[in-house]
């Protein structure tokens, strides 16, 4: 099950860059939420800050609370940890490049030292399946390698891949910006099945997307969160001036 | 532009097109003649001499004819996996705290930089620097050392193969994708786990390239040897005694007096490219076995 993510004065800064100031939210468990907002605008930061991701650059810095659930994510608990409850897909596809589709999905249950090779099958099917890609790919999951699938099913195996580990958070960083349309709706599809299960943050460009498939929505420029609230408020009637000339296409 | 200066422009688009071309031909060709050459002449003068004896007899005392290289082929095996063993791990090991570990680091500009000046050390120094740490004195803490071992010969190749595999290691590892790391930390993998086990699964098919390409230049190292393993007229696979190896006998036998010896030197480089063509091949052929489809 899903989980809430409260946030509270979180900053961030790459180097002198301060990209994210002040930001405070809650984002409610087992919904998708989605972040708009303006090339550069830190909405990639902000979700790469809820699972610690963004300290991995080595000039980047953070501060402020997170909480997942009941864990405060900053004080008590090690990146690792929160890694495999918070889970993460990228922009770009990032299948293994020398793994089988099999090896893919198990990538992060093998490494971190479970090897129950029956439990392992269980999974790796369940993952599949809740990713929509069991039927296209069951006859090959030992033969093939992750990087021979299509983009979509790539990126349809990233997602089976971050399921795999069980988390309860799932961080969707332009999930579809390198996808065609028809794997793009299929993505979609996807997200509004997950969320059932898991609480979703899918960071977009496309606001028809975001319309689609989220509940909330927050939108962002310059490194602040403008407004974060229903997405039918945010599209239809917004209270700040400046998403409503976003969303109408004014500027961005 | 008129009429006239468009068919010349494109005439001379044409010439300078066959001209590049040809230029690009050739220059092929260059590269590739040395090699056809060199194992052409090989073939015409070192067939004569190979037949069953080479591969099974020991060398013949000087003024009898016959005679093979089998000690030299055996010990040209020994010399090499011991070299491998200490080459490609230190090597490797190496090359992932440059990629991975010590990025950016003083320490790592430091073992960069002196990977590379160990790449350019001559061969022959590097004899007479293991022979005056090995075999010239003996030490306590050194197996085998105070005299002639086949353990020194394979100190020396391996410390010539370290530079090689560390450094092309480290490239291979850099030119894995950023985005293959972040989905490995974005598993919850702790960072040690995700270099070992994606980082360089993922760069392996290069780094086995650079491991095959050390190997096969220290193969055919003569210089290193002649003050470790010395050569060896007999049967012996102690590490502890002199050792015989396949350039170290051809270039006593081609330096000879003894035309019988010259052919035999003559088989004996023929065999030494086959051997090594053929280690590097059976490495590639089991290394790809593993490997999927799809996988570039």
């Amino acid at each position: 099950m899903g989980v809430g993510i409260e946030v509270q004065n979180l900053n961030a800064w790459y180097g002198n860059n301060h990209t994210l100031q002040d930001i405070n939210l809650n984002i409610p468990a087992n919904h998708a939420t989605a972040l708009i907002g303006p090339s550069g605008c830190g909405k990639s930061t902000f979700v790469r800050c809820l699972n610690r991701m963004h300290e991995t650059n080595p000039i980047a810095r953070v501060t402020g609370v997170v909480r997942i659930g009941e864990l405060d994510i900053y004080s008590d608990a090690k990146p690792v940890e929160i890694r495999r409850r918070v889970g993460m897909v990228f922009q770009r596809p990032n299948p293994f490049p020398t793994m089988s589709i099999y090896d893919n999905v198990a990538a992060g249950l093998k490494l971190n030292g479970y090897s129950n090779k029956r439990s392992l099958d269980e999974i790796v099917e369940r993952s599949l399946r809740n990713s929509a890609l069991w039927e296209e790919v069951k006859d090959d999951l030992r033969k093939k390698s992750g990087a021979s699938l299509s983009g979509g099913q790539q990126q349809r195996l990233c997602i089976a891949r971050a399921l795999a580990v069980d988390p309860e958070v799932l961080l969707m960083d332009e999930p579809a910006s390198a996808l065609d349309p028809v794997s793009t709706s299929k993505i979609e599809d996807l997200i509004f099945q997950l969320k059932s299960q898991y609480t979703i943050v899918i960071v977009t460009h496309n606001m028809q997307q975001a319309a689609r498939v989220a509940e909330k929505t927050g939108f962002f420029l310059n490194g602040r969160m403008v407004e974060f609230d229903s997405t039918h408020k945010i599209f239809t009637n917004p209270s700040d001036k400046r998403t409503e000339d976003y969303i109408t296409g004014r500027f961005g | 532009m008129s009429t006239g200066q468009f068919h010349f422009r494109s005439r001379m688009r044409r010439v300078t097109d066959v001209a590049v071309t040809s230029l690009a031909i050739l220059a092929t060709l260059i590269v590739v003649a040395p090699l056809v050459a060199i194992f052409g002449y090989l073939l015409y003068k070192g067939t004569a001499s190979l037949n069953l004896a080479f591969f099974t007899h020991v060398p013949a005392p000087p003024g009898e004819l016959g005679g093979g290289m089998a000690n030299a082929i055996l010990g040209s095996a020994i010399l090499l996996m011991l070299a491998s063993a200490i080459g490609i791990p230190v090597g490797i090991g190496g090359g992932i705290f440059l990629a991975e570990f010590g990025r950016g680091s003083k320490l790592a500009n430091a073992v960069r930089f002196t990977a590379d000046v160990l790449n350019g050390v001559p061969s022959i120094v590097m004899g007479v620097a293991v022979y005056g740490l090995i075999v010239s004195q003996q030490h306590s803490f050194i197996p085998f050392s105070g005299h002639f071992s086949a353990f020194s010969g394979g100190v020396a190749l391996g410390i010539m193969m370290i530079p090689t595999v560390c450094r092309t290691t480290e490239e291979m590892l850099l030119m894995v994708p950023h985005a293959v790391r972040e989905a490995a930390l974005g598993l919850g993998v702790p960072n040690w786990r995700s270099v070992l086990s994606i980082t360089v699964r993922t760069a392996s098919p290069g780094i086995i390239t650079g491991c095959m390409l050390a190997f096969a230049r220290v193969a055919g190292e003569t210089a290193p040897l002649i003050f470790t393993a010395l050569g060896n007229q007999f049967w012996s696979t102690s590490l502890k005694d002199p050792i015989a190896a396949l350039p170290l006998q051809i270039w006593v036998y081609a330096l000879s007096p003894y035309d019988d010896w010259h052919r035999l030197a003559w088989a004996g480089a023929l065999v030494l490219i086959v051997l090594i063509v053929m280690a590097v091949s059976l490495v590639r052929f089991v290394t790809s076995r593993g490997v999927l489809k799809g996988t570039s």
